[in-house]
């Protein structure tokens, strides 16, 4: 009675929102016995692995964290947090299936469901940690950045007032805007769009003399947008850290372990200098984390309810951290980022490897 | 005893019993739905209720006819964004309607050219999807006009650029209150006269002019009573800063493209509504109204067209109230009307179910208002049967 419910219930999702989540049963971690031991029949992890794909939030395009390239296959650092969590979890890093959400969409998309992890660009904050969702650990640290054309002479957000500012709405630049008004700048006039694509075409058009938002979509949009993009110059809008974190579903913390670790994995292998090149040679390391991280000593992956080999399929398809963004935001990419705050804890950074022990 | 199967074969407890049953389904589907929501936003650790709604906004809203500072509460934001869409589909209703008055005329013209170009417009109109007219409005707006540095002035005072059109506001210094008074006064003067002219027009068959003198006398009052108070009129040029322009009163592009859109797409509904009203009088009345030598706009005014009411009132609500949903498209071009407050709430506070909640019942008593008003109107045109 309650499956033919389930399947009525689909039927009438008009309110995408109300309730068209996962069924009851496969969502509540498995209970009971002591953690690792009950781990292999976890909710999200069993639903992920019955599908054969795991199913990501992806952003509507912002090039260098998410977009899919000229031949659709989806490219970035958010869509690679994804990716290996899929091949930790499926293992292959192409069993993902990517749902571009806007940037209203996205909390509610993992809040009902639709979607396994949100790793697209989400700043971490109160409001939305108690609401139903859990943030894992930072894939990416950024500023609310200004994007302003180079002759109109500004350099900071003082400067800006009396000027119109692109912003898109649900997003915590929103409230950036309102502070940077009630501080520095009191005349700026927001002009205030739901999609991402509009308020990027605004900015162009010249419907408004600068952009906010998240200082990592701006150079991303300024490589990609921009005709020269050396008319353009971006500054801090107020020098708050805006800290990007991928997000799982309240209430599975198997799901939210593994999508955790597995962010990890990349940190630690670039910490313990694996990269896509050389991690077989590591394999036969003598080095006890080396070999206790790649699997050679068992343990880990059975405390996540995966089995061994697990990082050593995240490293080998995807390379390291560093490696990731180099590629995607980094020097290899167009948007050319330093790697700045990115950096691990022992270069000067704050990307801090957790233990795997 | 009569038994229990001539209770089952009887139409009447049938029916009953049929309705009783879908009845029940109904309801116990919409409990079940209500039920399982709370489950699932329980089960996700998501607080429901209204609690947030007095909380600190804390995100800007563009334009708004109501006052707002993001200080102002979530609720405060919900009225704002509701007084902007009120104002927006009010507007657009009037403006349609007039407009949509001139498209039926045009469209019944004997002259091919307007008649041609009538057509066109309307089926141009109603051929094309209302977002994609937004967004071809607003790239229009955006695009299309001068950039503010090198803004189109014809007079001092006038700014049209791609950051809207501005216009010069006309401020009053003063004591107002007696004109104000005066103003007040006049209206109802004129507005008595004015019916008090028709019905004895109506019971004697002689026009009379005492609409026009109250009309007359009201105006020399009004300018008495600015002279003698000694108020003076000055204006508010707007003049361009380093990035927008400032003082005057301004248009936004993201009004004026949602304006445009709407008002230009509704007309072309509106006008083949009442061109339908129009050709639905029989042509038996035109030619009666020209046996009385009447003028042809007089009959039109004085004939057809309070027949053709009875047709047209019924779609033309409906028409009305598309209108008011249609508002919520506005946030394709950035207008905050109530549907672009409620999508930041939800993404700010993660209250999916309630934001949407509340715009529902807000749409819900917007359109039922205006139904209910479009069938008093009915009623009151209605031919009176005797």
């Amino acid at each position: 009675m309650r499956g033919i419910g389930k399947r009525l219930l689909a039927g009438l999702c008009l309110l995408a929102l109300t309730a068209c989540g996962q069924p009851a049963a496969e969502k509540k971690p498995a209970a009971g016995g002591p953690a690792g031991a009950s781990a292999a029949v976890g909710g999200t992890l069993k639903a992920v692995r019955d599908r054969g794909y795991v199913s990501c939030g992806a952003s509507t395009g912002t090039v260098g964290f998410g977009a899919p390239d000229s031949r659709g296959y989806w490219r970035g650092l958010d869509v690679e947090t994804c990716r290996a969590v899929a091949a930790a979890v499926l293992g292959d890093k192409d069993k993902v299936r990517f749902v571009p959400l806007t940037g209203q969409q996205r909390l509610t998309a993992l809040q009902s469901g639709e979607i396994d992890i949100l790793p697209r660009t989400t700043t971490w904050t109160l409001a939305r940690d108690a609401n139903g969702v859990n943030f894992t650990l930072p894939n990416y640290y950024d500023y609310d950045g200004i994007m302003v054309r180079k002759d109109r002479g500004v350099t900071n957000s003082r400067e800006l007032d009396g000027a119109s500012v692109c912003v898109q709405t649900g997003s915590t630049t929103e409230v950036t805007f309102t502070n940077l008004v009630a501080s520095v700048a009191p005349n700026l006039k927001a002009v205030i769009f739901d999609s991402t694509q509009a308020t990027r075409q605004a900015f162009f058009s010249g419907r408004c003399d600068a952009l906010i938002t998240d200082a990592s979509g701006l150079a991303s949009v300024r490589a990609t947008m921009a005709s020269n993009p050396d008319d353009f110059i971006i500054f801090p809008a107020d020098g708050k850290l805006s800290p990007l974190t991928p997000a799982v579903r309240h209430g599975d913390d198997q799901w939210f372990d593994i999508v955790k670790w597995s962010f990890q994995a990349l940190l630690m292998a670039e910490e313990l200098g694996i990269t896509q090149a050389n991690i077989d040679e590591m394999r036969n390391s003598q080095d006890p984390t080396i070999r206790r991280f790649l699997g050679v000593e068992p343990g880990n992956g059975a405390a996540l309810g995966l089995d061994e080999e697990w990082t050593w399929r995240i490293v080998k398809q995807l390379g390291n951290y560093g490696e990731m963004f180099d590629r995607n935001v980094g020097a290899g990419s167009p948007l050319k980022l330093d790697r700045g705050l990115n950096r691990l804890f022992r270069d000067g950074g704050l990307m801090v490897p957790m233990a795997f022990n | 005893m009569t038994n229990l199967s001539t209770l089952l074969h009887d139409t009447r407890t049938r029916q009953i019993g049929l309705q009783a049953l879908l009845l029940a389904l109904v309801a116990g589907g919409v409990g079940w739905l209500i039920l399982n929501t709370a489950g699932n936003l329980d089960d996700r650790g998501i607080t429901g209720g209204f609690g947030f709604l007095d909380r600190a906004a804390r995100f800007p809203i563009a334009e708004s006819i109501i006052r707002y500072r993001p200080t102002d509460s979530f609720g405060w934001a919900f009225l704002v964004g509701l007084g902007n869409t009120l104002f927006l589909a009010v507007t657009v209703a009037l403006a349609a309607t007039v407009l949509g008055l001139g498209v039926a005329l045009a469209r019944r013209s004997a002259h091919p050219l307007t008649s041609g170009a009538a057509t066109v417009y309307v089926e141009a109109m109603r051929n094309t999807p209302l977002v994609v007219q937004l967004l071809f409005w607003y790239a229009l707006v955006t695009l299309g006009l001068p950039n503010i540095h090198a803004a189109f002035t014809p007079i001092d005072g006038v700014i049209l650029a791609d950051r809207g059109l501005y216009l010069p506001r006309p401020v009053i210094a003063g004591d107002k209150g007696p004109f104000l008074a005066a103003l007040l006064l006049g209206l109802a003067a004129v507005g008595v006269a004015w019916r008090y002219g028709r019905v004895q027009s109506l019971r004697t068959g002689i026009p009379n002019h005492y609409g026009r003198i109250a009309i007359l006398s009201a105006l020399l009052l009004l300018g008495l009573v600015w002279g003698t108070t000694g108020l003076t009129l000055s204006l508010d040029r707007p003049v361009i800063g380093r990035f927008n322009a400032t003082g005057g009163m301004g248009l936004s592009p993201e009004f004026t493209a949602v304006f445009a859109g709407l008002l230009l797409y509704s007309a072309a509904f509106i006008g083949e509504i009442i061109r339908g009203g129009i050709d639905a009088v029989d042509k038996g009345q035109w030619e009666a109204g020209r046996a009385l030598g009447l003028e042809e706009g007089r009959i039109l005014r004085l004939i057809v067209i309070p027949q053709a009411l009875r047709v047209i009132i019924p779609p033309m609500t409906s028409q009305y109230i598309n209108i008011t949903k249609n508002t919520t498209l506005a946030l394709a071009v950035g207008y905050p009307d109530i549907a672009l407050v409620a999508a930041t709430t939800i993404n700010q506070t993660g209250q999916a179910v309630e934001g949407i909640l509340i715009l529902m019942l807000v749409f819900l008593t917007l359109s039922v208002t205006a139904s209910l008003f479009m069938n008093w109107y009915n009623r009151r045109i209605a031919l009176v049967t005797r």
